[in-house]
């Protein structure tokens, strides 16, 4: 409605468009490299300041610059963690997730400076080192996300060749419906070794075939090994069954069609999986925080 | 003998039905002719449960024989239909298809049509036809006859299919529609047509292979070039699934109970076939309208019969309304068949019902005129509405405004996007031809136009322009101004003559004068090269200038004998002019990206004005030396890089293959950098209603660089084409959009060659974000599950099926939400310009 009222005004007058990010730049270098080098400062200038600051009786979270330390670190934190909002919250306003992903993946990396040296290097069996802990599963699972982010997009890309990830289940689906027609004149032996193929394939797999990729014990992979063996031995001794030659080219087919599936599966799998383990050590790493913050003030 | 009525009416949609019933409630000796077995045969052919919309609103509805509508479901208004018609007991006649209609009193002195009809191969044949007075005789398909004093014509403009024309051709098995795909079990099915129609019509024949059908599609090209690249994909990947087969280069011989022969490029076959759809397109109705004696407009695709002002064709006594005389919403129809039937029993005062719109438009405006009035002084003062009818000029208004504009008040703003033209019926304004000083304008006087280069390129506004004194302007819609200049042949020429003359000084500026160019634009032509196609090729002689009007070009060069891609060169630039200025032969080659309209110079003429013009002549040499340097670096490049340029080249050349010469806003992402969380769809649906407008897996890809299926926002809109309501524009910043009041026919969606348009009803809100974080309610961010909405929806709210597309986020602060909310910069959404530049050089550079 609004818009109506626009297009009708009595002049029209050049609306400024939006301003907005038309760089093509990845996350890491956003604005030229603007993040990685606040935070290479930060680490600097936190480095310096331990290495040049007097800290008596010994440097741990209780002197002063112990205290700014954590305070920082925790304040990092915060804001790290919120990014799983930023990523849910659609607003019209002019954020650029790009932005907030770049200064996430700098600004926790010098997470590992601020957080250490605010610990003084004072580790033992405690909340406090456990808090650091779950900070450093946290980064080093980032850490491993965007070498993943870095390397696999290409592979995602080059492995779909413009096929959509519905169009390969679809793919597979009229494969299946192929063999199953293929399958009506077929002795009960044979029919049986299509019935794996059609009812013991599993596409995506367990958790491990994913992210391993091993698919040999598959029902395809057996059915598939089990008729080209039997074809093998009928060329051999004279002439094979054409139904069941025609089966074995259908089981092929649908093999290639399920290694590609299973590799574009497997490659968002492992694009996606290590955000199981960074997302709940964030909760778990907030919930520690806050332990150690509380027994810091309680018992100190 | 022949049963005779005063009015017999041919055709029963909303317009023919509105008619036959006002006659009926008249009581006027009537017969109301249907081609099929039902009325409303468009209608009828709606999707099942399509809710229909009674747009415009502000139109009141003043149906024959109150003939009721109103927004609702097609089953709905089609058996209220039914209904009326038994009451009123209007005379109907179905499978009563009319083959021709003549007169047979004596032949009317001086009236002869001349009926042109042009081959597949550009050639044309004229025939003459005499016209006879009334009454018409009405020969129908089954070699019936009835005779009638006045004929309403009210057929659409649908047309009939294009029939097979071999031998067998009508056999039973034969069929020219599909309602229902799911129909058809355990059947060989051929479809023939390789257009968007048979495609999806044997896709959907093959989507559940639990039909077991066979099917089998034939075209009689080797490609499909007639049908959308989305389906075209589908077809093949079906084909590899092996659920369908192909068979191209192939057409149809004979036909033969249960088989079918076919000459294919590997001789004759003959195969089995329980049935056959063909979908071969359809003859527009024309043909059959102009050979009983009624005149078009022009001879163009988009003309309609020249209509009286009360509807009378140029065969006296053959009135024509509805979609066939231009007005395809059906409330405009059914008022039209109502005034038709008034208007032919002797009421020769009726106010169309479209009255109070027109009013509302004239409004406004000082002095108080009657909207007959006002119509005859838009027509009379401005110069390319001369030549329209007054029923021409009432149909034109409601798709224009008419405003005042007090002096010194801006029109529009230089680099505004519009596509609308406008004519000044009192007044003068200024144009502000230097962006740097406003105080530098050149006058425009009453009668002329402006704002046709926008019209024309599909570009941005060149210059502001302002009231020079109290104007009343009319602004003339881009639909309204293509209707206006295929109807009035001389209203084209017009608008051709002086965007030529105005294009000129825009490009060039230097301060020339129309006089100046006078001799440069006798020598101009204007010539549409087909995308593809080369305008300039390098090394040859040759050294004619080329202002681009539309369209786009792109400019490649030889080096170590491959094609090199040089830059992209979009409407309102020029190119040639090296050869002019040097004299050389021509060192680069320019070819058309998407279909364009150039205008040619002549090389003599244009150096005769360069020696009068020295400023001219440096402000070319300073673009040319511009040009000189990019193809100098590239070609430097070139030998460090050979790699890089070729992929330069390479990703230049799929991109304009995707459509991008004609965008002016493409959604790319770069697939070494996307992650595929869709978090863009996400992003487009949570900020547009709930619906994705975006598939970021379908489309091509080339070199990682993906062209996902989204709006391009194009120069010249193909969804814009056919759109009842008119309800698609452009908006403010650019961004096409489609407003309220879309109806739901699905015609966009089918022009768009991008296939970016979906059909789909707004989902249910979803529970706000933070309970679906905390407790889990709801699907949470993106596009919710169908089902989903489908449990979720309002029970007894009907939601209607709208046509869905990208609006660029107009309105929202940062911009594209798709772009905003991609996390690692994957998505980037660019005008071409900016995207296909050097700059593209460097990215294959890491
Ligand atoms: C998918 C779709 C959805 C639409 N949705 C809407 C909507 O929601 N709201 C809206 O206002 N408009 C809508 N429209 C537009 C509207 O349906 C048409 O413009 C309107 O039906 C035109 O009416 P008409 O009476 O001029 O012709 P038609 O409705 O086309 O009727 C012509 C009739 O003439 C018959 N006929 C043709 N030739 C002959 C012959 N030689 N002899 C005898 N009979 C003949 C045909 O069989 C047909 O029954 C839609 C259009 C389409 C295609
Ligand atoms: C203590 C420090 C950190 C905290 C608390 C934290 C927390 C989070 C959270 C909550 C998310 C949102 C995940 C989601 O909702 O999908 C996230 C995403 C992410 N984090 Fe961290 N993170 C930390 C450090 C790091 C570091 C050091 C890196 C990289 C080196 C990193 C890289 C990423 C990446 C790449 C994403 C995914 C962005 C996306 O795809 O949207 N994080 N992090
Ligand atoms: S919907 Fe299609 S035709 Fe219309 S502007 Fe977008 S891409 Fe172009
Ligand atoms: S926007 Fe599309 S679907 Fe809607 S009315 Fe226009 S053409 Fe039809």
């Amino acid at each position: 409605m609004a818009r109506a009222a626009i297009s009708r005004a009595p002049v029209s007058r050049a609306v400024v468009r939006a301003p907005r990010d038309t760089a093509h730049e990845g996350f890491l270098t956003h604005r030229r490299g603007l993040w990685w080098k606040v935070a290479l400062a930060l680490s600097l200038v936190v480095s310096a300041a331990y290495a040049l600051i007097d800290q008596s009786p010994r440097p741990n979270g209780g002197t002063a610059l112990g205290y700014g330390l954590g305070t920082l670190g925790a304040l990092l934190i915060l804001w790290l963690s919120l990014l799983g909002l930023r990523k849910r919250i659609i607003t019209r306003g002019a954020y650029s997730l790009k932005a907030w992903t770049s200064a996430h993946v700098w600004l926790g990396l010098s997470l590992i400076v601020v957080g250490t040296l605010h610990s003084g290097f004072q580790f033992g069996w405690n909340v406090h080192t456990l808090a650091w802990g779950l900070m450093m599963i946290v980064i080093l699972t980032g850490l491993y996300g965007i070498i993943v982010y870095a390397r696999l997009p290409e592979q995602l890309s080059a492995n779909r060749q413009e096929v959509t990830q519905p169009q390969m289940l679809e793919a597979i689906r009229a494969l299946d419906a192929h063999l199953d027609n293929a399958a009506q004149p077929l002795g009960p032996d044979d029919a049986a070794l299509v019935r794996l193929s059609l009812e013991k394939t599993d596409i995506g797999g367990s958790l491990r075939q994913r992210l391993g990729g091993s698919y040999a014990r598959d029902g395809n992979a057996r059915a598939l090994a089990a008729v080209r063996g039997e074809v093998e031995r009928q060329r051999l001794a004279g002439k094979p069954d054409q139904r069941l030659a025609q089966i074995l080219f259908l089981l092929e087919r649908k093999e290639a069609a399920l290694a590609q599936a299973r590799r574009h599966i497997g490659l968002k799998s492992r694009l996606e999986i290590w955000l199981y383990i960074h997302v709940p050590a964030t909760f778990a790493l907030l919930a520690a925080l806050a332990a150690h913050i509380t027994s810091v003030f309680l018992y100190w | 003998m022949t049963a005779h009525f005063r009015i017999a009416i041919i055709g029963s949609g909303p317009a023919g039905l509105s008619a036959a019933a006002h006659a009926a409630s008249l009581g006027l000796a009537h017969v109301l002719l249907e081609k099929t077995g039902h009325l409303s045969d468009t209608i009828y052919k709606y999707q099942k449960g399509k809710h229909v919309m009674a747009t415009p609103a502000q139109l009141v509805l003043r149906a024959g024989g109150d003939t009721p509508f109103a927004a609702g479901k097609r089953e709905t208004i089609l058996g209220a239909w039914d209904a009326r018609a038994t009451e009123l007991k209007i005379n109907v006649r179905y499978n009563a298809e009319v083959t021709a209609i003549a007169g047979t009193g004596e032949a009317i002195p001086g009236s002869v049509q001349k009926i042109v009809t042009r081959k597949r191969d550009g050639s044309s044949a004229t025939t003459e036809l005499q016209r006879h007075a009334p009454p018409y005789r009405l020969t129908l398909a089954d070699g019936g006859e009835i005779l009638a004093d006045t004929v309403i014509l009210a057929i659409g403009t649908q047309g009939n299919p294009n029939r097979l024309a071999c031998p067998g051709g009508d056999s039973a098995h034969v069929q020219y529609q599909l309602d229902d795909p799911g129909e058809y079990t355990d059947e060989h099915i051929f479809v023939i047509g390789g257009g968007d129609a048979g495609i999806e019509n044997a896709l959907g024949l093959a989507a559940d292979p639990a039909q077991a059908n066979v099917v089998t599609l034939v075209n009689r090209g080797a490609e499909f070039s007639t049908a959308k690249d989305a389906n075209v994909k589908a077809l093949l990947a079906a084909r590899d699934a092996g659920r369908i087969s192909i068979m191209t280069g192939t057409t149809p011989r004979l036909v033969e109970p249960g088989w079918i022969v076919l000459d294919t490029p590997d001789g004759e076959v003959r195969a089995r076939a329980d049935r056959i759809i063909a979908r071969m397109g359809s003859a527009p109705p024309r043909g059959f309208v102009e050979a009983c004696g009624i005149e078009f407009t022009s001879g163009d695709r988009l003309a309609y019969p020249k209509l009286s002002p009360v509807f009378e064709t140029t065969a006296p006594g053959i009135f024509v309304v509805g979609a066939l005389a231009g007005y395809p919403l059906i409330k405009h129809c059914m008022n039209q068949g109502h005034d038709v039937v008034e208007f032919i029993n002797g009421n020769r005062d009726l106010k169309p019902a479209d009255e109070p719109i027109l009013e509302a438009k004239f409004a406004g405006l000082p002095g108080r005129r009657s909207v007959a009035d006002w119509l005859e002084r838009l027509r009379s003062r401005v110069s390319i509405l001369g030549g329209m009818s007054p029923l021409q000029m009432r149909e034109f208004m409601l798709d224009s405004e008419a405003r005042f504009v007090p002096a010194g008040e801006i029109v529009f703003e230089r680099n505004t996007p519009g596509s609308s033209l406008f004519g000044i019926v009192e007044g003068e304004v200024r144009v502000e031809v230097d962006p740097a000083n406003p105080a530098i304008t050149v006058p425009l006087a009453a009668g002329s136009i402006f704002g046709e280069v926008g019209l024309i390129s599909g570009r941005r506004r060149g210059a502001t322009i302002r009231a020079g004194s109290d104007c009343i302007l009319v602004e003339i819609s881009r639909g309204a101004a293509l209707k206006l200049m295929s109807a009035v042949p001389a209203a084209g020429r017009e608008v051709t003559r002086i965007t030529t003359t105005r294009s000129l000084q825009q490009i060039f500026k230097s301060g020339l004068t129309p006089d100046d160019l006078a001799g440069i634009i006798a020598t101009a032509k204007v010539e549409t090269v087909r995308a593809g196609e080369a305008l300039i090729r390098e090394g040859e002689a040759g050294d004619d200038i080329f202002i681009i009007r539309s369209g786009s070009m792109v400019v490649e060069k030889l080096i170590a004998g491959k094609p090199v891609f040089l830059n992209y060169v979009p409407a309102g630039s020029y190119v040639g002019e090296m050869a002019v200025i040097d004299g050389g032969p021509r060192s680069a080659t320019v070819r058309a990206a998407v279909k364009a309209d150039v205008i040619r110079l002549e090389g003599a003429a244009f150096r005769a004005l360069l020696d009068a013009k020295p400023e001219l002549l440096a402000r070319l040499r300073a673009d040319m030396a511009d040009r000189t340097r990019l193809n100098n670096f590239i070609e430097a490049k070139k030998d460090s890089f050979r790699g890089l340029v070729d992929m330069y080249t390479g990703v230049a050349n799929f991109l304009v293959d995707q459509g991008v010469g004609e965008a002016t806003d493409v959604l790319l992402i770069d697939e070494k950098l996307c992650v595929g969380c869709d978090n863009c769809e996400k992003a487009c649906a949570d900020s547009h209603d709930g619906l994705s407008r975006l598939d970021r897996e379908a489309g091509r890809t080339y070199a990682h660089l993906h062209v996902p299926t989204s709006c391009r926002h194009c120069e010249h809109p193909h969804c814009m084409a056919d759109c009842p309501p008119n309800a698609i524009h452009r908006g403010p910043t650019g961004e096409v959009y489609i407003d309220e009041t879309c109806i739901g026919c699905g015609n966009c969606q089918r022009g768009c060659p991008y296939g970016v348009i979906r059909m789909d009803k707004v989902p249910p809100k979803k529970p706000w974000l933070l309970s679906w974080l905390l407790f889990g309610n709801g699907p949470g961010p993106g596009e919710p599950p169908k089902a989903w909405a489908y449990k979720h929806a309002k029970k007894g709210v009907e939601t209607p099926k709208k046509a869905i597309k990208c609006d660029m986020c107009a309105g929202q602060s940062g911009g594209p939400a798709c772009v905003r909310a991609c996390p690692t910069g994957a998505a980037i959404r660019v005008s071409p310009e900016q995207f296909l530049t050097v700059a593209l050089l460097e990215r294959g550079a890491d």
